[in-house]
């Protein structure tokens, strides 16, 4: 590690021993200096676009900036007015409330228990069938979302709407009346690629013989799972969990089905975010909205470090 | 005698026992059937549609049996904003892929071959920050910052933001390629005089070719059905990448032309689609053992 520290020039050349094992030997001969350039340009990239953003929102969040008007020209600090408003907001806090609901039923029950179920029908088979199974589901993970946002439109039209023709209920407005059952489902149709292919090859360290000893002993599916399966991948579901429902408390999909209505009945934070200081010119107040969910994600992104951190150490 | 008597119990109990096993698991080989056709079902309902309107004579938002015909593809060349929305597409993925791939392969490099200061801390932060700093919950100062730094409207402030925040985890997966790579080549080369920045060229970016090709592909998948930032920062259709336009053509006022919006999302969809044809027929697509993201 010493070496590091060494100039980056042709004198040391002779002088180094081999070391391959060490973690960083500087086998290219690249010097500290060479390397910070080499950092650079990924480093200015992240610090603008993401570090600033990030601080920014902070600041944002404490003013009363507005996109027109006279707070447009000369933001004032208002503390932490917009925080207090927040809470006391009835919109705020049923968003707040209707992203809850979306990430539990759509990632917590939807994606990860729909992922497990449909890895866990297929550990063990070979062939055509888990194939087509594998390929429709991820099929509906890679593909666009405005274009798959479309596919739920036409799906659940009202009056001509497959499922409708299917079930044999014209008429029935699902986006209208159900707006939220509608983006919960249309989440679990997309995200739940993620989570059958994650436990997919957590199921492959579950002994095979383990599980057939206890099917012979009379353990139902039920007890399998719950002696023998789950304490196998427990680390695997924490992963799993934290991770897809970070991602589906961020997610703007929805937007494109219901942009957040009927009547502001399906407006998770994301778009509540978007309606607020985007189309409706609130940049302060978004901004603290935002920064609210910035927490959020700091906190869910810290358990998940740390789980991986022991996972590597125990490794 | 009470042995005896006793035997025939134990010998009448598995022979009682094993029909029920047996049905058993003729109801789970059954349950476990049924479950897998309702999952086909559900995947496969919403997308009946892509398959069957664009070659739909009159395509309705029904999933039927098309009336076979090609003509809908023409409805795209009369759109102004159809073909050249899948190249602002094109245009913005591979941007983005060259930046980030060729940004990822310099700073993952010398994190893996050089002690930089800090180095764990940094990597920690990196991967900390590109999980909590989301696009949704930094659109306010995004919007800003784009506005203070003149990236409104244009295609360049799309891809320095959207390689912005792909970069960390793109280090991320470049750096353990390049961990597990051994440093003998470097060091001969170095032997024969060869430069640092030759041994980048002719050397590191053949071995870790596999690794590159992976981020690359990723990044251009993440920047296709990417809808949030250009539909934040790109004002006009002339600029939008095709997953704006795709939004638009459904949602602005009037009758949708089903002809042209089916056609669209089809030829939209089809280059991820066969990337990823692609990349898991060559690569095999699944999780192996331990996952990180």
């Amino acid at each position: 590690m010493a070496q590091a520290t060494s100039p980056p020039d042709e004198m040391v050349e002779g002088a180094r021993p081999v070391t391959g094992a060490s973690p960083a030997p500087d086998a290219a001969g690249l010097g500290r200096a060479r390397a910070t350039g080499f950092l650079v340009p990924a480093m200015v990239l992240i610090l603008v676009f993401l570090v600033v953003p990030a601080v920014w929102t902070i600041y944002l969040g404490v003013t009363n900036y507005r996109l027109t008007g006279l707070a447009a020209a000369n933001p004032e600090i208002v503390g932490l007015d917009n925080y207090t408003e927040a809470l006391g907001d009835e919109r705020f806090r049923t968003s707040l409330l209707l992203t809850l609901q979306f990430v539990l039923g759509s990632a917590v029950i939807g994606q990860a228990g729909l992922g497990f179920a449909i890895a866990f029908a297929l550990r063990d088979r070979r062939g055509p069938l888990r194939r087509v199974v594998e390929g429709f589901v991820l099929l509906s993970w890679i593909l666009p979302s405005s274009v798959v946002a479309f596919l739920w439109i036409a799906l659940l039209d009202r009056d001509a709407g497959t499922l409708n023709a299917l079930l044999g209920i014209p008429g029935m407005a699902w986006l209208l009346d159900y707006p939220m059952l509608s983006i919960i489902i249309f989440n679990t149709w997309r995200g739940t690629a993620f989570s059958m292919m994650l436990y997919a090859a957590a199921l492959e360290n579950v002994p095979r013989s383990h599980l057939e000893t206890a099917r012979l002993a009379g353990a139902s599916t039920w007890q399998q799972l719950r002696d023998v399966v789950f304490p196998r991948i427990r680390g695997h579901v924490l992963t799993n969990l934290l991770l897809i429902s970070l991602w589906t408390f961020n997610d703007f999909a929805p937007f494109l089905i219901t942009a957040g209505g009927p009547e502001q009945r399906s407006e998770i934070l994301p778009v509540y975010v978007y309606k607020v200081a985007l189309s409706g010119g609130e940049l302060g107040f978004g901004a603290a909205i935002s920064f609210i969910m910035l927490l959020i994600n700091l906190v869910i992104a810290l358990v998940y470090l740390r789980l991986l951190g022991r996972r590597k150490e125990s490794a | 005698m009470t042995v005896t008597t006793a035997r025939p119990t134990p010998a009448t109990d598995p022979t009682g026992e094993r029909p029920t096993v047996a049905v058993r698991h003729v109801l789970a080989r059954i349950g476990r059937y049924t479950f897998l056709c309702a999952v086909l079902g559900f995947f496969a309902l919403p997308l009946l549609w892509l398959a069957t309107a664009p070659f739909d004579d009159t395509p309705t938002v029904t999933a039927s049996l098309p009336q076979f015909t090609l003509d809908n593809f023409r409805t795209l060349l009369d759109n102004p904003y159809a073909l050249s929305s899948l190249l602002n597409s094109v245009y913005l993925a591979g941007g983005t892929a060259a930046l980030v791939v060729t940004f990822a392969a310099l700073a993952a490099y010398a994190l893996s071959r050089v002690r930089v200061p800090g180095r764990d801390a940094l990597l920690y932060g990196l991967l900390l920050l590109s999980s909590i700093v989301t696009g949704t919950a930094t659109m306010v100062p995004l919007f800003e910052l784009a506005f203070r730094l003149n990236l409104i409207d244009s295609r360049l402030g799309v891809i320095l933001i959207l390689s912005g925040g792909l970069l960390p985890a793109a280090i991320f997966i470049l750096k353990d390629f390049m961990d597990s790579t051994p440093t003998s080549y470097e060091e001969s080369a170095r032997v024969f005089g060869a430069s640092p920045l030759q041994i980048m060229r002719h050397i590191v970016v053949p071995v870790v070719r596999p690794g590159l090709a992976t981020v690359g592909v990723w990044a251009v998948a993440n920047v296709w059905g990417n809808f949030l930032v250009p539909f934040l920062l790109l004002r006009g259709p002339d600029k939008a990448p095709a997953a704006v336009i795709m939004y638009t053509l459904y949602t602005e006022g009037g009758q949708a032309d089903l002809r042209l919006l089916s056609t669209f999302s089809l030829l939209y969809s089809l280059p991820v689609a066969l990337m990823f044809v692609f990349v898991s027929s060559r690569y095999g697509f699944r999780f192996h053992g331990g996952i990180k993201r």
